[in-house]
């Protein structure tokens, strides 16, 4: 089960009214990056892990990223939580406006609200893994980006605490996925589960 | 939320971080007995921060992991997106 810290992970700051940066850091809320797909993929896919580090690393990262989807959402209320109309339509947040209000709803940059498709549960381990350091790399990336576009410096400084953040997950499942190779005890660096050099594809897992 | 409260909180903000850092460390080096020290150690001083705060502000857990007082103080605001950390 799950319990809730009546406290962020972070203190995330914001300096003034910004509807327009709210726009773009909301990806991280529901884009395909984001926070919420990094939890939901990471905890969904605990379940067929075979060792017990990535039991516990899913379990943990995946804890991790729902702290982190609660920051990403501190930072927008508070982006837009005292704008006016004029702010609201000069961002071009009327459209989100229009069917949210300022309330927090799962969407990327460009309105389009979270798919599961986002995200993979493939139950093969390294496949798996292999998915999450590219997840890790794809929010890094989108963090650089905001960086870039902000211009809100206690934003910013937020948005590198959790950039930082994914650098480590990434380390972590370059660790886990080390593991997993040696677990299945195959000393190659491009390894498949089931497979057999005897058998290729390997059909019968 | 006063000066006060708020330094107490970023303490055990920070304590918490630490703890979260070093328990994922730990999850792919269980073996690391340095960093099992260090992880004791900090969660020792995590609970007692949080004690000490949650004695006079009421729980940060729910579900009864926190420390209840006489009256029920879980529903007190600020909630965690409305705390201003502004610096002054
Ligand atoms: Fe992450």
């Amino acid at each position: 089960m799950w319990v809730y810290q009546k406290m962020l992970q972070y203190p995330a700051r914001v300096r003034s009214t910004n509807p327009r940066l709210a726009k773009a850091v909301i990806t991280q809320y529901g884009g395909p990056d984001g926070e919420l797909a990094a939890s939901l993929r990471y905890l969904t896919q605990r379940y067929t892990m075979p060792i017990p580090e990535a039991k516990a690393a899913l379990t943990d990262i995946g804890t991790e990223e729902l702290a982190h989807m609660e920051i990403v959402a501190t930072l927008v209320y508070n982006l837009i939580r005292d704008a006016s109309i004029a702010d609201i339509k000069r961002a071009g947040l009327d459209g989100y406006y229009a069917d949210h209000d300022k309330a927090l709803y799962f969407v990327n940059a460009e309105g389009v609200p979270w798919v599961a498709a986002y995200i993979q549960s493939k139950g093969d381990p390294i496949t798996d893994i292999h998915e999450n350091m590219a997840a890790e790399q794809k929010a890094r990336s989108t963090y650089e980006y905001l960086i870039q576009l902000s211009d809100d410096p206690d934003v910013t400084d937020t948005l590198r605490f959790l950039w930082q953040r994914e650098i480590v997950h990434f380390q972590r499942f370059g660790e886990i996925l080390n593991l997993l190779h040696d677990y299945y005890g195959r000393e190659r660096v491009f390894h498949m589960k089931g497979w057999d050099p005897e058998k290729m594809p390997p059909v019968d897992r | 939320m006063n000066a006060q409260q708020k330094e107490m909180l970023l303490r055990i903000m920070e304590l918490q971080f630490a703890a979260t850092e070093l328990n994922l460390y730990l999850d792919t080096h269980p073996d690391d007995m340095r960093a099992l020290q260090e992880f004791r150690m900090r969660s020792q001083e995590l609970m007692s921060a949080k004690m000490e705060y949650e004695r006079v502000y009421g729980p940060l857990l729910n579900f009864g992991l926190g420390m209840t007082g006489r009256t029920w103080q879980w529903i007190q605001d600020p909630w965690p997106w409305e705390v201003n950390w502004r610096r002054s």
